[in-house]
């Protein structure tokens, strides 16, 4: 029985990738160990090695194919005894492999397939209108991982003052490649690995700050910052207020923040509403690669410690990014995605995803959704929500954080201090289930909000 | 290796020794007076005295050059004064007043001189030590030759952060010393029951990091290793560690009964160690001074303490809209601030 050969999983978030190269042709005898291929991630190549022993029968998918999906069947290779002609055609139905696999696979990757990444720029949403820039400016399909790479980039080639530091950001090239290409660069002085000591290089970055620089912190994740927060929010944070305005701390900490995939508990938790309470920290949370850049940016150069929440898997999508020489979008501005007058959807991050997802099918039931990105949560554009509110008298907000004091609850409360009066439902709120987020593919899935949520929320405080 | 000790002729001339017990007998003074404050009232929350503790950072300051910086805990007074910052602003601090150096809302334990170069005065103890790690990586990154002092106690230096920063200070040359004030007690845990080591700066030597311990309580020995240290750092030699073995008269704060050590024990270093008598004694004996010279540099900083605790008290406090200024070095919209 001839063995199958499926395009491997390489990272958590990983759906699809490009087959580089294969070391063996048909014909030759593998055994296990060796490497047979390799495939490029949207985060690294790596080396495919084989699991069992046999002769190469058939390699089905070409080297240089690009969005081959994890699971689909790439070769098959032969038992002791057999020949190319002995393989059954029905091996070579990917459809076959797929029928085996397939539950694991979509449950694996469900909450990532919304924003699939390194879809074509032309299949992604765009805002309603782009207050942005200015009229004429052309755009370019970038990933939201090289926009933050160019915005790193392009504010470092701007002053010397500001400089990278981080687990894996040089040498490796960063631990989810944003600050790819920078090391070569910029040298070793500006992009520095530092040993995985978060509480440690986190005040050091604070002290160098307080010294007049203008660092950029990347945690690796999040998660990590939490041995850090006490040099985040004693430290950088309050040091303004306590020396009455003397001395300030010019700082940026970013990474992924939030779920990502599989990846349990510990891994997995959005820390917007921590950050956001802290009188001190300004807190961004993007959801698109323009944002990304021009918030990032911004920060870069915002004389406060900036808390910039990025998502793995907003890492690979593509969106439209403008073609300017110096892009930046100035916080607490939020951005109209899609008008409406039905309802006000209101979210930011990674819960876009499912917003802009709900709006289409909320559209096809004659349900008219006003999409907001509130893109930085400290400060907030309560404007433009009050502003809708008044049209729409409805919200529904949508985050993947925990549910209990939650961004969500504050903006409810600010709605119904502020427009009481025009509210006909209560403000409702699609977060993350009041659990730590767990393993199982199912019980990941229904940890963290969904489209259909924010479906059955709007149509909660619609009454239809 | 020995603790250091003063060489037995004193490394220093005749005005240096008259500045050093000056700047001592400042600190133990405002001291003084700020305990008095605290007691009627007029400072409030937490307030850690420094006394017994001069010669440490009157030494090291002998020892540091303009653009160097320093950082400490809240144990912070006494810096401050020693590198030069005016003790109105600090005493009116204290008091939580207009005129303290924060504007009355960052207190005993918070307080900066970007002029100085002093980056506070903080709260949480070992905090400081990254950061003034950072401040040498600053001055190295410009190509300066200045160097930062990260102090911090006994009780800090069990902290992790401690050995985080010791690690990549090394590893990156940084040029900061770190300075242990070993005064023998984290808030009422004596070194003894807290630290099986209890040799703190030979802990640097896991790191590569070169250090000695010093008599604290002598001004003279202080500064000559402060000197050493500052040679190392500035000639590109990473970092250093110093621990200071010196004494707190006083209980951790205001409010400690200091239970856990005798009266007898406080009253010996007092009457055997002090580091202002110690000065008085080398300035009498060499007769570099008269004791009525002495009298007249105790009136002068008696008077500058107690026009410093009429200032404190007369300050007005912080005009109410201070609570919503300096959240943020630009202006935030008004209605976006959450």
């Amino acid at each position: 029985m001839s063995i199958q050969i499926l395009m491997p999983a390489l990272s958590p978030t990983m759906e699809e990738g490009t087959l580089a190269k294969w070391n063996v042709k048909e014909g030759d005898t593998v055994t296990s160990g060796d490497v047979i291929a390799e495939i490029e991630t949207d985060k690294a190549t790596m080396e495919f090695e084989a699991v069992d022993e046999g002769v190469m029968g058939k390699i089905l998918v070409a080297e240089g194919t690009e969005g081959v999906k994890v699971n689909d069947l790439i070769a098959i290779l032969l038992e002791e005894g057999e020949s190319a002609d002995d393989i059954d055609s029905a091996d070579r139905s990917a459809g076959a492999v797929t029928e085996t696999v397939e539950p694991e696979a979509e449950a694996a990757s469900t909450h990532a397939a919304a924003p699939a990444a390194a879809k074509p720029a032309a299949d992604v949403p765009s805002p309603a209108a782009e207050p942005d820039v200015p009229e004429g400016t052309t755009f370019k399909s970038q990933t939201v991982r090289e926009a933050l790479r160019d915005a790193m980039a392009e504010e470092m080639r701007r002053t010397e003052d500001v400089f990278l530091m981080g687990e894996e950001v040089a040498e490796y090239q960063g631990a989810y490649k944003i600050s790819q290409g920078l090391l070569d660069e910029f040298g070793a002085k500006r992009v520095i690995d530092t040993p995985i000591t978060e509480h440690g290089f986190t005040g050091l970055a604070v002290g160098a700050a307080f010294g007049g620089l203008n660092p950029i912190v990347e945690f690796m994740t999040f998660n990590f910052a939490m041995q850090a927060i006490d040099q985040i929010i004693n430290s950088a944070a309050k040091t303004l207020y306590m020396s009455g305005g003397q001395m300030g701390c010019p700082i940026v900490f970013r990474g992924p923040n939030g779920a990502a995939a599989r990846v349990g508990a510990q891994h997995s938790q959005d820390y917007a509403a921590w950050y956001a309470s802290i009188p001190g920290l300004k807190v961004v949370q993007p959801y698109s690669a323009a944002d990304a850049k021009g918030l990032l940016k911004q920060a870069i150069r915002d004389p406060n410690p900036v808390i910039f929440l990025e998502n793995e898997i907003l890492y690979g999508k593509s969106f439209d990014v403008p073609e300017l020489e110096d892009f930046t979008i100035p916080f607490g501005k939020a951005k109209i995605w899609r008008e409406g007058t039905d309802v006000t959807l209101v979210s930011w991050g990674i819960g876009m995803t499912y917003t802009l997802e709900a709006a289409d099918a909320l559209a096809e039931m004659g349900i008219s959704a006003e999409v907001i990105d509130l893109r930085t949560l400290r400060p907030i554009d309560y404007a433009t929500v009050i502003n809708s509110v008044k049209k729409t008298n409805r919200c529904v907000t949508v985050e993947e954080g925990f549910p209990v004091a939650s961004m969500s609850n504050h903006i409810a409360a600010h709605i119904m201090a502020e427009a009481f009066d025009y509210l006909d439902a209560p403000v409702l709120s699609c977060t993350g289930k009041d659990v730590p987020m767990p393993y199982a593919a199912n019980l990941e899935k229904l940890a963290l909000t969904s489209t259909q949520e924010v479906i059955d929320a709007v149509r909660a405080v619609t009454y239809k | 290796m020995a603790t250091r000790k003063a060489a037995k002729k004193p490394n220093a001339s005749k005005d240096d020794l008259l500045q050093y017990y000056e700047d001592m007998l400042l600190i133990r003074r405002f001291e003084e007076k700020a305990g008095q404050l605290y007691g009627m009232g007029l400072i409030g929350g937490f307030c850690h005295l420094y006394i017994g503790q001069e010669a440490v950072v009157v030494g090291l300051e002998a020892a540091a050059k303009e653009g160097d910086s320093r950082v400490t805990s809240y144990r912070d007074h006494g810096h401050m004064l020693a590198c030069g910052m005016d003790p109105n602003g600090v005493m009116a601090e204290l008091t939580g007043r207009e005129g303290g150096y924060s504007r009355g809302k960052g207190g005993s334990m918070h307080m900066f001189s970007e002029e100085k170069k002093f980056y506070g005065g903080h709260g949480i103890v070992a905090a400081q030590v990254p950061i003034g790690a950072g401040l040498a990586f600053a001055n190295k990154y410009r190509g300066e030759d200045t160097v930062s002092f990260a102090y911090f106690g006994d009780g800090a230096a069990n902290q992790g952060q401690v050995y985080e920063t010791y690690n990549m200070a090394a590893l990156w040359d940084l040029p900061v010393i770190f300075v242990i004030e070993n005064n023998q007690y984290a808030m009422g845990t004596s070194v003894q029951r807290s630290t099986h080591s209890p040799s703190y700066w030979e802990r640097g030597a896991a790191f590569g990091i070169a250090g000695e311990e010093v008599d604290g309580m002598d001004v003279l020995a202080v500064k000559e290793a402060g000197e050493k240290a500052v040679a190392h750092c500035r000639a590109g030699k990473g970092p250093y560690i110093l621990e200071v073995k010196t004494y707190r008269y006083r209980g951790h704060s205001m409010s400690d009964p200091a239970k856990y050590r005798t009266r007898e024990e406080v009253q010996k270093m007092r009457e055997e160690r002090d580091p202002i008598e110690a000065v008085k004694s080398i300035l009498l004996t060499g007769s570099h001074a008269t004791e009525d010279e002495l009298k007249d540099i105790d009136k002068k900083i008696k008077a500058v303490v107690n026009e410093s605790a009429k200032f404190a008290q007369e300050s007005p406090e912080p005009a109410l809209e201070e609570l919503w200024t300096d959240i943020y070095a630009d202006e935030l919209p008004q209605e976006a601030s959450a």
